[in-house]
């Protein structure tokens, strides 16, 4: 894994804050961070955590209600045309144009990027190439599967070859094995491309292994920033224990695991109960002290970025 | 890809010398993109247009045909010839120019309300469009210049059939060529940004219902089968539909194709005409900026 900020700085938000008109809170309260060429920066946060609204300011579809985005150097505020040659996204929705066919989608995509015909359909056939397309290029887009479609948005928003790359929850409705394949392809992107790669989600996996730094995000601010394995360090002690019971546990049993100590959350799916801690030291022995003879089996997880953000906001990230 | 300056040049070049010359090289790049993406973006509402040349022909053609047909060729046939007759002219004649204002109208309505509501609508799909490297209201106005060029095209296939189909004799002529360029590019540029508006202001599940609402008043009240001077007979008529801005497209070609019938002044219609347009065209950059731009 690159170091971040092996790079040169590729995005930089300093102090943004966003509020839509006629809303009463911010949804991006005070938002600083910087992205470096050859880096995938993650936000995760749950829904309606600021996350798309504060990429879409850094990528000219939002104005700020206060501060200052700079991507590649350029002002998006003041410059939003000349921004919008240096970054490409990829949308929370598809957003291929349904009149064209995949290969169209490329082809004016570059166009309008000021490539000439020629270039233009160079371009967009090394793309569908490169992205596996190139059998689909005559189709439709809404024939496309939701993998290819991702694909497609992604080779779109590369064609003018962009600095800052910005992926909005880019495989929140993919199956496993499509959002493996999307995964690497992003970490190609990285490497290859140099790209600086912005993207929100809100699976804590994904975060965990695809960013090289992730910003936790919660009512539009970021709660901490840093590596997965320096976010997860700094909550050693937080956990997910397992239980496995001879029978679904008791309402009583239930609230009297979430009256100790560390305890955050108890989540129970017919006999299985998982326990979501804050402070595990000495935990264990009292859980099973708790259950008794009906436990049959126990296991304890590592720290995931879901402890993270549980200890820091004290409720689960899926509510 | 040519390779650009970055924009790093751009923010440092004022501390260095020389930088005048490199800056000046940006804007000159960032003109030519302007510009190409302007064109492309016309291009690709073309290529759409011919993945399905019929929806066109049929909604230019449609309506004036059946008209045509029923008032100016079936009526004199079945013994109706002085139906709509005004001022000793037959209805063809009356209604040509009216035809050719509501094809340049509709057209230019259609092509950019429907297809906007829609984009903007569940799939976003204008995104990548506003996405270009250019002003927001440069992408309304790329999709306005084409919708322009439909409504113009429409007029050149609508005329010939209007005059060719009745049976009833027709007289045209062309008293004045500026009034008709100009009304027909005004006209066109009116309907294209009226669209415009109505695209970015009426949402997806509404658009059919106004379109079904608005189109049988605006046609029926736009003097397209009488012209606004033989109003005067019902007063209150003829100052309402003063509200309607076909009412203008038609009365400026009626002076510019049938002189000799009544119509309203050119130095009422076409001025305003051409303050609708401006007024209309604020409006809906306005719309469209503030739905584009969150
Ligand atoms: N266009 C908008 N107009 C008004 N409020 C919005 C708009 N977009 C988002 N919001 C609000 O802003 C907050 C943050 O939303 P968003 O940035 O979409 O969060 P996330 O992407 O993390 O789910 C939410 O409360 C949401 O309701
Ligand atoms: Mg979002």
């Amino acid at each position: 894994m690159p170091a971040p900020g092996s790079g040169e700085l590729q995005l930089s938000i300093e102090g943004l804050v966003k509020r839509y008109p006629g809303s009463e809170q911010n949804a991006v309260d005070g938002v600083s961070l910087g992205v470096h060429a050859g880096e995938i920066f993650g936000l995760l946060g749950p829904n309606g955590a600021g996350k798309t609204s504060t990429i879409s300011v850094a990528a000219t579809r939002a104005r700020p209600t206060a501060g200052r985005v700079t991507l590649a150097g350029v002002d998006v505020v003041a410059h939003g045309s000349l921004a919008r040659r240096r970054l490409g996204v990829v949308t929370q929705v598809n957003t291929l144009d349904r009149s064209l066919s995949v290969g169209e989608n490329l082809y004016f995509h570059c166009r309008f990027f000021g490539l000439s015909r020629r270039e233009a359909k160079q371009r967009s056939s090394d793309l569908l190439e490169h992205f596996d397309l190139a059998h689909r290029r005559h189709d439709r887009v809404d024939r496309l599967s939701g993998g290819l479609a991702q694909r497609a948005q992604l080779a779109r928003a590369l064609a003018h070859r962009p600095s800052v790359l910005f992926l909005d929850e880019p495989t929140a409705w993919l199956d496993p094995q499509s959002r493996l394949a999307l995964w690497e392809l992003i970490r190609n992107l990285r490497e290859r491309e140099r790209l600086a790669v912005v993207l929100t989600t809100h699976s804590m996996d994904e975060a965990d292994r695809l960013c090289d730094r992730v910003a936790i995000m919660d009512h539009g601010r970021i709660l901490v920033c840093d590596t997965p394995e320096a976010l997860k360090r700094s909550v050693a002690t937080a956990a997910t224990v397992e239980l496995r019971l001879k029978a679904p546990p008791s309402p009583r049993l239930f609230q009297q695991l979430e009256a100790l100590h560390g305890v955050e959350g108890v989540l129970a799916e017919e006999n299985r109960v998982k326990v979501l801690t804050s402070a595990r030291d000495g935990l264990v022995p009292q859980l099973i002290a708790k259950v008794g003879s009906g436990l049959l089996d126990l296991s304890v997880s590592e720290t995931t970025l879901e402890n993270v953000f549980i200890s820091l906001t004290g409720r689960k990230l899926r509510d | 890809m040519t390779e650009t300056p970055t924009a790093t040049t751009l923010s440092e070049s004022g501390a260095h010398g020389g930088a005048q010359h490199r800056y000046g090289n940006l804007r000159a790049e960032q003109w030519r993109i302007i510009s190409a993406s302007f064109a492309a973006l016309i291009a690709r509402d073309l290529r759409v247009l011919m993945h399905m040349p019929s929806t066109f022909l049929l909604r230019t053609v449609l309506n004036p045909l059946m008209f045509v047909f029923v008032f100016t060729y079936l009526y004199p046939h079945i013994g109706a010839a002085r139906f709509g007759q005004i001022a000793g002219q037959s209805l063809a004649t009356v209604a040509l120019p009216g035809l050719v204002a509501s094809a340049i109208f509709f057209q230019g309505l259609t092509a950019v309300a429907l297809p906007l509501s829609m984009e903007f609508g569940a799939t976003r799909e204008i995104e990548d469009r506003v996405m270009a490297p250019v002003p927001y209201a440069l992408a309304a106005a790329a999709k306005v210049c084409f919708s322009a060029l439909q409504s113009l095209l429409a007029a050149a296939i609508v005329f010939p059939l209007v005059y060719l189909i009745p049976a009833t004799p027709i007289h045209i002529q062309i008293a004045s060529w500026s009034t008709l360029v100009l009304a027909a590019v005004m006209g066109s540029l009116l309907a294209g940004f009226l669209g415009l508006l109505l695209g970015t202001v009426v949402e997806i599940r509404k658009i059919s219902i106004v379109f079904a609402v608005a189109v049988v008043p605006l046609t029926f009240l736009g003097c397209v089968y009488y012209p606004w001077a033989s109003l005067h007979a019902v007063r209150w008529v003829q100052i309402v539909v003063l509200a309607n801005p076909l009412v203008y497209l038609s009365e400026a070609l009626r002076a510019a194709l049938t002189p000799t019938l009544p119509h309203m002044a050119t130095w009422a219609s076409l001025p305003t005409l051409t303050v609708l347009t401006v007024a209309i065209a604020w409006a809906a950059t306005k719309t469209f900026t503030r739905r584009v731009l969150a």
